[in-house]
């Protein structure tokens, strides 16, 4: 429909392979100015990798790149930033040990000399206040203190910076996996304000509704090609999900009625108090508890909190029981990089993997073979390489430690950040079961679609506990309204 | 011709090449004479090396910043301990023994406890805490001739069918840590502990645990590795651990385990400390001066390192 | 603590207030040294005592900067200390009699530092290990050049390091010069940040276009450098040299460089808290202490108890702020 519009940029026939594996099987893509591409798929389609080659932080195996209809043949990271290709990669990319305004210096070359440290702050202060309105982040703060959502509020901030080097295109690459509802919504807004004023924009994104909202067209890929291209006035979650393929929809109401677990014994119990807020929590066996309200609001503390007090009695909190917990965060908090998916499974279990002195192999072996079958982790050899996975399979693997350990209490530390629907889907089932089987669940999560899964909702605002919420009465405006109350008042 | 290839995989074989390729240039310079006199001699050192090259792997498999400063220090003052309580009895040989082992194991759990109750990174505990040792020993050791007892400088130096037994107790020690790395727990958690220290906490590991007992083995090791130089060398004194400050951490290194941490290699120790003596014997054959030795070790020793490789770090 | 006032960002004033701490600390530990000096011997607090006092501490500090650009970008250097021993081999006999030759060797050395920077990054290899092997080439060279004590110092460097300023010690002045250069250098220089960031958080500083070869090839070229300048002072002080005259200072540069708030990973460093650091522990080992009733056995550990003390200390701010 755009056919008539200048592009931006073009990608034809380009192919990538990391070893065995073909990432990108000749993808042919262009960007016209002034439009907003939402691109989507499943995790491993290819999206990250043919984001990276048109940022020039990869590079194509075959393949010819046009910026501005002129082919592309030495295309380097630097290249791109002077044609004013810009990308907030999904991992962070700044520097923890310097300032907000230091992190924007490195990035601007035009930010050299004398008062250049200061011409940094101003700027991404502007782009800050712009952007995020009361974004509560001073240039001076040094990133490595700043909150996960921060962080990306100030990636995408010195993105959209503009120095000497022009600026026609941004890549956004999962800018809302840390994002809480309300920051998210500002930057979707910012990139309309930026397509209407006339630069391009690329955004991936998980969640399909805000794909749909923000973008004029919508790229589907899948296994390394472009399966779907189309203006998404006329597309819906349900086609995008259809054409993504591989996933069932997401029934809604395929959740089970909540059981009666009034009878079962309190296995968590967090007193209200002036630590932790006035409503206190409470689980019981069996239950699934959510953990809701802005990101980084003492969710990630609460389960810490509850991940160290385990087996104990404590004055306020109580844990009776093993605790074990999936992480969000693979890279920091998850993965073991050197190990197999084998070894990455079995380390929560290894106590009770001892026989006498020693780690019984076959045991061991047994295990991890057992809990890739239930949950469905996409291996033929168990003894490959964790990283040998893909990042939702990589999060199966980090579920089945939590899941074969003997540990009847399982915290999830927002587990589902960046992984696809297909996945999701999955482990929800596994958990409903798990559940059914006694175990008890405490969910924290940023997308609030999970939260239908859960018995009970605490919502949580500046480290405290403000609302609990039972599954009937769940909604959307309901969490949101406890998670904002103390701010509006 | 598989079994072969296999072996050529393994990162420690590379050590037991270079120490054989260096013992053959030795051999060859002299003809084949003392070629049996040259092993024998190598075994007898290599094994000192080897001691604390297990302790400081477990250590350096703890992650990045672990690593154990203290190792010389230590050595020192456990000789002069060991010397002191054997008091030149042959009867007090076990206790000094044990006492020197506790005396390095003291150490150790000292490194740790600045480590964790003053989260001081470990390479800067362990070097505060050599300064003071240093001192200590110099206090404690001073003005005495500290000799073994004959029966203990004895022991130190009997061979079996040409093989030192110092250097079997050092196969099996080196034997039991391969076993500790591979198949027990403790082995586990410190691989673990080194790929991710945030994550193996998080996955139920007893971190601190892991890390007490991993400073604390590092520590008895250097311990009794003291009193074994002692004995065999007739004698105790301050600066007789000087040279495993660096040796320690090289063995560990040239043997294939990853200074990135996670990954160790027993074998590869043992390797690399016959490299490093036959090195030094063969630059000896040769008649090279101490510059001229010096000089060549360190190329040789760069030039190692740099033809395995980098190891790919798990970050 | 003011920490009850409700603020908007509670967390930030405290983590400020940490922070400050924790950069006065080296400062406030170099204090509590000279006071405690000043309380054992008065006379030690003069124009004359703190020249005999920091007579080493310019090389010391010197070392400690190079040891520092190195720990920026989450290297070590272990063959600082026998790098310096060679310079100053190489000063005493080179520069003393071939001067052209002397320079030319010294910039050869400088050359291998920047290559070293090279072939740690392209092969990816542990620095500890490649300057540990340094380490020994270094010594080796140096044992080759003088393998006895003596050579002599170059008049013009004797004459340089002997100059006596007016009111405040050289040592200070040089030392504050020093500290002064390398701050404005590497953290209010545009690619001071660049490398500053290649220490926190190398991906990203590729991603923003820079080449991380030439971070660690400048960075390598900076120790290089003042290792070069490090054994330089030091035999214009001593006046002749030995091949062991620098052993101890790979220990004590890092010893400094962690005194002065510098942390091993992530590119977090303070080169005015570098300096400071070698200052405090030029003066822990000076021959002063010999006087002050304190036994000669001990004074080795004098250096371990001030690092506990100032590292315990920095410990608990940390958990106060946190």
């Amino acid at each position: 429909m755009k056919e008539a519009a200048r592009s931006v940029a073009r990608l034809d026939g380009v192919k990538k392979s990391f070893g065995a594996v073909r990432a990108l099987d000749g993808v042919d893509f262009a960007v016209h100015s002034g439009e907003c591409i939402g691109l989507v798929g499943h995790n491993g389609a290819g999206k990250s990798t043919l984001m990276n080659i048109l940022a020039g932080t990869g590079t194509p195996d075959t393949g010819q790149i046009t910026i501005d209809d002129a082919v592309q043949t030495a295309w380097t990271i630097q290249r791109a930033r002077a044609l004013g290709v810009r990308c907030v990669f999904q991992e962070l990319s700044l520097c923890p040990n310097l300032s907000v305004a230091e992190n924007t210096r490195v990035s601007h070359g035009a930010l050299n000399g004398w008062g250049g440290a200061r011409r940094a702050a101003n700027l991404i202060r502007a782009s800050l206040d712009e952007i995020f309105p009361g974004h509560g982040i001073s240039p001076q703060d040094i990133v490595g203190d700043l909150a996960i959502g921060q962080r990306q509020m100030v990636e995408v901030a010195r993105a959209f910076t503009v120095t000497d080097d022009p600026l026609h295109l941004v890549i956004l690459d999962e800018p809302t996996s840390s994002l809480d509802a309300e920051t998210a919504r500002q930057l979707l807004a910012h990139v309309r304000r930026a397509v209407s004023a006339g630069i391009s924009c690329i955004l991936i994104s998980h969640i399909l509704g805000e794909i749909l909202e923000t973008s004029d067209r919508v790229i589907v890929m899948r296994d390394g090609k472009v399966v779907a291209d189309a203006a998404s006035a006329g597309l819906t979650r349900d086609s995008l999900v259809a054409a993504m393929g591989g996933a069932r929809l997401h029934d809604k109401t395929s959740r089970t009625a909540a059981q009666a677990t009034e009878a079962q014994p309190i296995v968590v119990s967090v007193q209200a108090g002036a630590a932790h807020g006035a409503t206190g929590l409470q689980a019981r066996r069996g239950e699934i508890i959510g953990l809701a309200g802005l990101a980084g609001h003492g969710q990630t503390r609460m389960l810490m909190e509850l991940f160290e007090a385990a087996g104990t009695k404590g004055k306020t909190v109580e844990v009776a029981g093993a605790v074990a917990l999936v992480a969000g965060d693979r890279q920091t908090d998850g993965i073991f990089p050197l190990w197999s998916i084998a070894k990455n499974i079995s380390v929560r279990s290894l106590n009770t993997l001892r026989r006498g002195l020693f780690i019984a192999s076959d045991q061991e072996a047994a295990l991890a073979s057992v809990w890739r079958d239930r949950i469905g982790i996409r291996t033929d050899n168990l003894d490959n390489n964790i990283l040998s996975l893909s990042g939702g399979n990589q999060q199966k693997a980090l579920f089945a430690r939590a899941l074969a350990s003997d540990a009847q209490i399982i915290l999830m530390d927002d587990p589902m950040r960046g992984v696809d629907i297909g996945t999701k889907l999955d482990v929800y089932d596994l958990i409903r079961t798990e559940a059914q089987n006694g175990r008890t669940f405490l969910w924290y999560t940023t997308e609030t679609d999970e939260l239908d899964n859960c018995d009970r909702v605490y919502v949580f605002r500046n480290g405290r506990i403000v609302a609990a919420l039972d599954h009937s009465e769940l909604t959307e405006e309901k969490i949101i309204h406890s998670s904002f109350a103390e701010a509006i008042s | 011709m598989q079994l072969f290839r296999n072996l050529l995989a393994t990162p420690w074989i590379w050590s037991f090449i270079g120490a054989l390729v260096v013992w053959l240039a030795a051999i060859t310079f002299t003809g084949g004479h003392g070629a049996g006199g040259m092993i024998t001699a190598a075994l007898s050192l290599a094994v000192f090396t080897v001691i604390v090259g297990l302790g400081q792997m477990f250590v350096i498999t703890l992650g990045p910043g672990n690593v154990d400063l203290s190792l010389p220090a230590n050595i020192g003052l456990a000789s002069a301990v060991a010397m002191k309580t054997m008091n030149g009895d042959d009867n007090m040989i076990v206790a000094g023994l044990v006492a020197a082992l506790a005396c390095g194991a003291v150490i150790g759990l000292v490194n740790y406890a600045l480590i964790r109750v003053l989260r001081i990174p470990p390479i800067i505990a362990t070097l505060s805490s050599s300064f003071i040792i240093l001192s200590t020993d110099i206090h404690y050791g001073r003005g005495l001739q500290i000799k073994p007892p004959q029966g203990f400088a004895d022991f130190a130096n009997v061979q079996i069918l040409g093989f030192p037994i110092l250097a079997l107790f050092g196969v099996a020690l080196a034997m039991v840590a391969w076993v500790a790395l591979q198949r027990m727990v403790y082995g586990r958690s410190v691989l673990a502990i080194g790929q991710n220290l945030r994550a193996a906490k998080l996955a139920g590991i007893p971190v601190e645990r892991v890390r007490l007992l991993t400073y604390t083995l590092s520590g008895a090791l250097g311990g009794i590795n003291g009193a074994l130089l002692a004995g065999y060398f007739r004698g105790a004194s301050v600066d007789i651990g000087n040279e495993y400050l660096l040796s320690s951490i090289a063995v560990v290194v040239i043997g294939g385990t990853s200074v990135a941490g996670g990954k160790a290699n027993v074998p590869g120790i043992w390797g690399a400390s016959l490299f490093l003596v036959l090195l030094l014997t063969m630059l000896n054959t040769f008649g090279v001066s101490a510059g001229l030795r010096l000089l060549l070790t360190g190329l040789i020793i760069v030039g190692v390192i740099t033809a395995a490789g980098g190891h790919k770090t798990g970050r | 603590m003011n920490a009850a006032t409700i603020t908007q960002t509670p967390s930030r004033k405290s983590r400020n207030m940490g922070r400050l701490l924790r950069t006065i600390l080296p400062a406030l530990s170099m204090a509590l040294i000279l006071i405690a000096i000043a309380w054992l011997n008065p006379r030690a607090i003069s124009y004359f005592g703190f020249n005999l006092m920091l007579n080493l501490a310019i090389p010391i500090a010197l070392a400690t900067v190079a040891q520092l650009f190195v720990i920026t970008i989450n290297e070590l250097d272990l063959s600082i200390g026998t790098f310096v021993g060679f310079v100053g081999c190489v000063t005493a006999t080179w520069l003393h009699d071939a001067p052209v030759m002397g320079v030319l060797v010294l910039l050869a050395s400088i050359a291998v530092y920047a290559g070293l920077g090279a072939l740690i990054h392209l092969r990816n290899l542990p620095s500890i290990v490649v300057t540990l092997g340094m380490s020994f080439v270094w010594q080796g060279l140096a044992i080759l050049l003088l393998p006895k004590p003596g050579g002599a110092a170059p008049d013009w460097l004797k004459g340089f390091m002997g100059f006596q300023t007016p009111f405040v010690p050289f040592p200070i002045l040089a030392a504050i010069a020093i500290g002064l250069v390398v701050h404005f250098g590497l953290m209010r220089s545009a690619y001071g940040t660049v490398l500053r960031g290649a220490g926190g958080n190398p991906q990203a500083i590729g991603r923003a276009g820079w080449s991380l070869l030439k971070t660690k090839v400048v960075m390598f070229a900076l120790t290089g450098t003042f290792g070069v300048i490090s054994g330089m002072a030091l035999i214009g002080i001593t006046t002749s040299a030995d091949a062991n005259i620098g052993n101890g200072y790979t220990l004590l540069s890092i010893a400094g460089v962690i005194l002065g708030g510098g942390e091993f990973v992530g590119g977090r460093i303070s080169p005015i808290g570098a300096v400071i650091g070698a200052l405090t522990l030029a003066l822990a080992a000076s021959p002063l202490l010999t006087f002050m009733h304190i036994p000669p056995d001990w004074q080795v550990a004098a250096n371990g108890v001030i690092l506990i003390t100032v590292l315990a200390a920095r410990a608990l701010i940390s958990r106060k702020g946190a």
